[in-house]
């Protein structure tokens, strides 16, 4: 019996390994690896910057590589938002073949693969991942938003200005990179000596000691910018509890689990991001009905269609991969990451480049602000730090 | 004054935490008065009865869910030990610790699956998620509510447990496995009885914790869990009113010691922050490994009349 | 059985280790990370890291009836001593960005400043020598108050210890140390283990992991298989018995305890060095549970056991059951049910079905040697 099982378990493998990609299109596929968390803390988020690739792949499912025309297939690996699970998922896109590989949504993961990706010499391209570690030291590691110094500058530099706040209440997650680097950019710019800076643990489900203490040591603006599941529980426990401050967080939050969570609560939330609604009807019309008629992606988009940065963000992403292929001329990873430095494109988000490190050369952030009567974002400003 | 008024708030999010803290403790306690099993996978059952929650308000009403998700959650408590305790009776008691192991893997991944690893946000029961205000502070009713509720049901079972017969077998059988099978108790009913109890209370735990903190995610159960536990270690395993004492003051403590930064602070006796808070989990395991040393049987532990 | 049928076992044991080495060898030279094949090497490097954890943990929970649960604040232990040591001085600062980092000496460095190539190598031993001191001091001093409690207090109380090291070694004051709850990189890692050897340019990448826990397990065997290994079993089997016989209860529970904890340090450390960072917070209590789970589908009480249930446990999980999360496995399509964490919901049935119906695991109290002696001693020890 027990020799049935096991021998029985033998060949499922063995047919797991042989049945392992059966190609059967008529043009020749080039693969862009995603490297997302669908699962974790940041698996909301993840799914959403994912759509915009998804999208994107869907208005241009070719490619022009050499003289020949490519199929692009999307190959998914979930770094589950853990560090300890994403050098193992850059793996598994690295074995599979991709060209170039797009993500992720959370620093912490990128920076926890980047030696995976250096390795193997697969290029890689931040999304969203903003903490200056993700390209710093590596070569392989681009990106295409703005880095954490800066998003943390025009947050404390708006928290002073705008909001007239004299000493800020700081919240990150432990070992987190994202909350962690913005919130200590953030101290830099607002003074260490008037913000309180706490870390909540993994696995926190009460935040209402935080708020407490936020309330007790007379802070006057709440920066957390912390996970999107973390934030619609922040937002609950500050409405039930009174905060009576201004909650503030960084690009994360565009996302309408906070719409959510907001809508109909007392809370002031102002947050700083890459894309303002809006800002191209066209691309806002083409994306939401391609939501709307598409039931995974209406589910993995929180049920409604309004658009977080992040999903533009993606959006971007997957021409900035196809115009390296085609100056690459070849889907090569190593002719990839030979052209990525030189490559720019005009995105919906502005126009990108890359400076020497890999990063992107941006240096605009929108500011918008919860409407907690409809549910919806209004536009503050457009901040730059100078 | 101030002190009072700084670490009033804090007290009271202890208590009722307490209180959530205590009616999962029940259930680790009960079981392992009489199988001497540590049952890793209730605090699992406990979040499973969260997310079991989720969907069912999501279809029908209030009224109808919140007696389905009990329901449900002692239908799988029952389960769970028919199935993977119950083969085991005769093993080693290293097995079936393994296999509980084995059960909580199960459900967190089941969870997993089921949620796709997304947090799902648990829904407000209307009347106890309201705000109210309580002593100049501002907090929902469920935080009242807890602290009584729970003693109301712990009365209740120390009631049952002293006074009907399935709870005069539960004492026996706590108190002399084989005997009691010897002298006519139908093992299995007692077990089963004890399992069903204390899934119901972790049941009705997990309404109020996660109405209180509404984030349901298959980890949501381990932390909990593994505090129920300790409290039930704490005030000596097998001991019902021991159990609610020590989630009570583990609830407290864990309260306290996230905010104890913001008391020193406001009160003069430090300058800066200093991170306390990271310590709000380990504490309760420093507390568990001071009483394992000094006294392993816990605050109750010798007084064994009402043990089950 | 004559002692000559041992030895023969034991010898045919050590030519398959050899030629398994020499095949990883091989395996790492003709392998690149972007091929097919790629995943091979990581279950390779990370199914030998766990293994060595688990063999750890089983010469613990196995062989000395000790129930631990402690494992991987143990193995956090080892991974944050052998990361700090071996971070180059020129990336510290990157490292400890939020940091005065207060300990600036990488061990392979300074060695490789004097002693060229041949330093780096015994620097990360060292690094990996003193990541299993580390683990095993702790353990000596946890040991001193836990070791005499009884099996699920001892199981909890070492949970609890993990849970305290693991907060600890996130505390913000450590920071200059621990570099907080942030995680530490860009310390010797395996991806950048390579040799020029006669102008041929080797990748040892998961070569080293594969020969320190070969080592670290071959170790192991030697302990159990001596007079110590035989005084844990006898504790195991019965405690006042194996008192009565003479043996120092406390012990010989604190040897396994502290032998335990040294490889789950060495564990830790070899962890690191695959996954190329480490972070507190990835050492959580559910790292033991899968270690333990591992030790449970080898069979407890069986070395080999472990390090197959460990290296099935890594390949399935990382590599062979990948199919279940992305729509297609077995050439099944079906999107709706094979989507993400399916694979480890499959995985836990099968792992409840060796708990309640396999009980022994894969291999019992067998070992690799008694595979060869079996058709000659028939079954006599299938039925211990």
């Amino acid at each position: 019996m027990k020799k049935l099982v096991s021998l029985a378990l033998v060949l499922v493998m063995a047919f797991a390994l042989c049945s392992v990609g059966v190609a059967y299109a008529d043009n020749p596929v080039v693969k862009i690896g995603v490297f997302e968390p669908q699962s974790g803390d940041n698996g909301a988020g993840g799914k959403q910057e994912v759509l915009g690739m998804q999208y994107a792949n869907s208005l241009t499912p070719t490619v022009e590589i050499g003289g020949t025309v490519y199929d692009v297939e999307l190959v998914y690996a979930d770094n589950a938002s853990s560090n300890d699970k994403a050098p193992t998922a850059a793996q598994t896109l690295i074995s599979s073949g991709v060209s170039v590989v797009l993500g992720s949504y959370g620093s912490g993961v990128s920076i926890a693969a980047s030696d995976t990706f250096d390795a193997a010499g697969v290029p890689a391209i931040g999304v969203t991942c903003t903490n200056p570690q993700v390209t710093a030291g590596c070569d392989v590691y681009f990106r295409i938003c703005f880095l954490d110094p800066f998003q943390g500058t025009v947050l404390a530099n708006f928290a002073k200005n705008e909001l007239g706040a004299s000493k800020a209440y700081c919240l990150a997650k432990q070992g987190d990179d994202y909350s962690g680097g913005l919130c200590n950019y953030f101290i830099e710019a607002f003074g260490k000596d008037n913000c309180v800076y706490e870390q909540f643990p993994e696995g926190t489900s009460d935040y209402s000691t935080y708020i407490t203490n936020a309330q007790n040591q007379g802070c006057d603006v709440f920066f957390s910018p912390v996970s999107t599941e973390a934030a619609a529980q922040i937002i609950a426990k500050a409405d039930t509890q009174a905060l009576g401050m201004p909650i503030l967080a960084g690009d994360t939050w565009d996302s309408n689990v906070i719409l959510q969570a907001a809508k109909g609560t007392g809370v002031n939330i102002n947050v700083t991001t890459f894309y303002q609604e809006g800002a191209d009807a066209d691309f806002d019309y083409g994306i939401k009905s391609w939501i709307n008629n598409n039931p995974t992606a209406l589910a993995n988009n929180g049920g409604n269609d309004e658009l977080a940065a992040v999903t533009v963000m993606g959006f971007d992403a997957y021409y900035v991969a196809l115009e390296a292929l085609k100056a690459a001329g070849s889907t090569d990873p190593a002719d990839v990451l030979e052209v990525l430095p030189s490559v720019t494109y005009e995105g919906v988000t502005g126009a990108i480049a890359f400076d020497d490190i890999g990063d992107a050369l941006r240096d605009s952030a929108f500011v918008k602000s919860c409407n907690t009567e409809t549910g919806t974002w209004d536009f503050v400003a457009v901040a730059t730090v100078g | 004054m101030d002190v009072l008024k700084t670490t009033l708030p804090y007290i009271i999010s202890g208590i009722s935490v307490g209180g959530q803290y205590a009616l999962i403790a029940i259930g680790y306690t009960m079981v392992y008065g009489i199988l001497r099993l540590i049952n890793f996978a209730h605090g699992d059952v406990f979040m499973v009865a969260g997310l079991i929650m989720v969907y069912l308000a999501a279809s029908l009403p209030l009224y109808l869910a919140i007696p389905l998700v009990i329901i449900l959650t002692v239908l799988l408590g029952f389960t769970i030990e028919r199935v993977a305790y119950k083969p085991l009776r005769t093993a080693p008691r290293m097995s079936v610790m393994i296999s509980a192991i084995g059960v909580s893997y199960l459900l967190q991944n089941l969870a997993l699956y089921i949620t796709g690893g997304l947090n799902k946000n648990y829904p407000q029961i209307p009347w106890i998620s309201d705000r109210i205000t309580l002593f100049g502070m501002e907090t929902s009713r469920v935080t009242v509510i807890t602290p009584f509720l729970t003693i109301l049901l712990v009365f209740a079972l120390v009631q049952l447990i002293n006074h009907t017969r399935i709870g005069m077998a539960m004492r026996a059988v706590s108190r002399d496995f084989e005997t009691s099978q010897l002298m006519g108790i139908q093992i299995n009913r007692v077990i089963s009885a004890t399992f069903i109890i204390g899934t119901f209370l972790a049941a009705v735990g997990s309404i109020l914790f996660f109405t209180n903190y509404p984030g349901v995610v298959p980890t949501s159960g381990a932390m909990p869990g593994l505090k129920a536990f300790v409290a039930a270690v704490f005030g000596g395993i097998g001991s019902i009113p021991g159990a609610v004492i020590g989630a009570f003051i583990i609830g407290i403590a864990e309260s306290v010691i996230k905010g104890l930064d913001t008391i020193l602070i406001v009160n003069g006796a430090i300058g800066e922050q200093i991170g306390l808070a990271t310590f709000s989990d380990a504490f309760t395991f420093v507390l568990l490994i001071v009483i394992l040393v000094f006294k392993p049987t816990g605050l109750f532990g010798e007084k064994s009349t009402d043990k089950v | 059985m004559s002692e000559t049928k041992n030895k023969k076992g034991a010898w045919i044991a050590f030519i398959a280790v050899l030629a398994f080495l020499g095949l990883v060898f091989a395996l790492d030279q003709l392998i690149k990370p972007t091929d097919r094949l790629g995943m091979l090497l990581i279950v390779l490097q990370k199914g030998s890291v766990y293994a060595l954890a688990a063999v750890s943990m089983n010469l613990l929970n196995g062989y000395t009836g000790l129930f631990s649960l402690g494992h991987a604040g143990f193995m956090l232990l080892g991974a944050y001593t052998y990361a700090i040591f071996t971070i180059p001085d020129k990336s510290r600062d990157a490292v400890y960005q939020y940091f005065d980092a207060a300990i600036r000496f990488s061990i392979p460095e300074q060695l490789s400043n004097h002693m060229g190539g041949f330093g780096t190598a015994l620097g990360i031993l060292i690094a990996l020598l003193l990541a299993g001191l580390v683990a095993a001091l702790l353990a000596w001093l946890i040991g001193l108050p836990v070791l005499r409690l009884k099996s699920d207090y001892l199981a909890i109380a070492t949970l609890g210890f993990a849970e305290i090291i693991r907060a600890l070694f996130q505390w913000s004051k450590l920071g200059p140390v621990t570099n907080g709850s942030n995680l530490l990189k860009n310390f010797a890692r395996a991806s950048k283990f390579k040799v020029e050897l006669a102008g041929m340019k080797l990748s040892l990448s998961t070569f080293v992991p594969v020969l320190i826990a070969t080592v670290s397990i071959t170790l192991i065997v030697l302990i159990v298989n001596s007079t110590y290994g035989r005084a844990f079993k006898s504790i195991r089997d019965d405690e006042i018995a194996a008192e009565a016989m003479g043996i120092n209860l406390a012990k010989h529970k604190m040897i396994a305890f502290v032998t335990s904890s040294f490889f789950a340090g060495v564990a830790g450390a070899t962890l690191a060095m695959v996954l190329s960072i480490a972070q507190a917070n990835n050492f959580k209590s559910a790292m033991t549970y899968e270690i333990l789970l591992m030790v449970v589908l080898g069979g407890i009480g069986s070395i080999t056991g472990s390090v197959i249930g460990s290296l099935l446990f890594v390949a399935a999980s990382e590599w062979w059951l990948r199919g279940l999360d992305s729509g297609k496995f077995l050439g099944i399509e079906a999107p709706n049910i094979f989507r993400n964490g399916f694979r480890l919901v499959v995985f836990s049935v099968i792992i409840m079905i060796v708990v309640l119906f396999f009980r022994k695991g894969i291999m019992g109290e067998k070992e690799l040697p008694d595979l060869f002696r079996k058709k000659k001693a028939p079954a006599k020890e299938a039925q211990s």
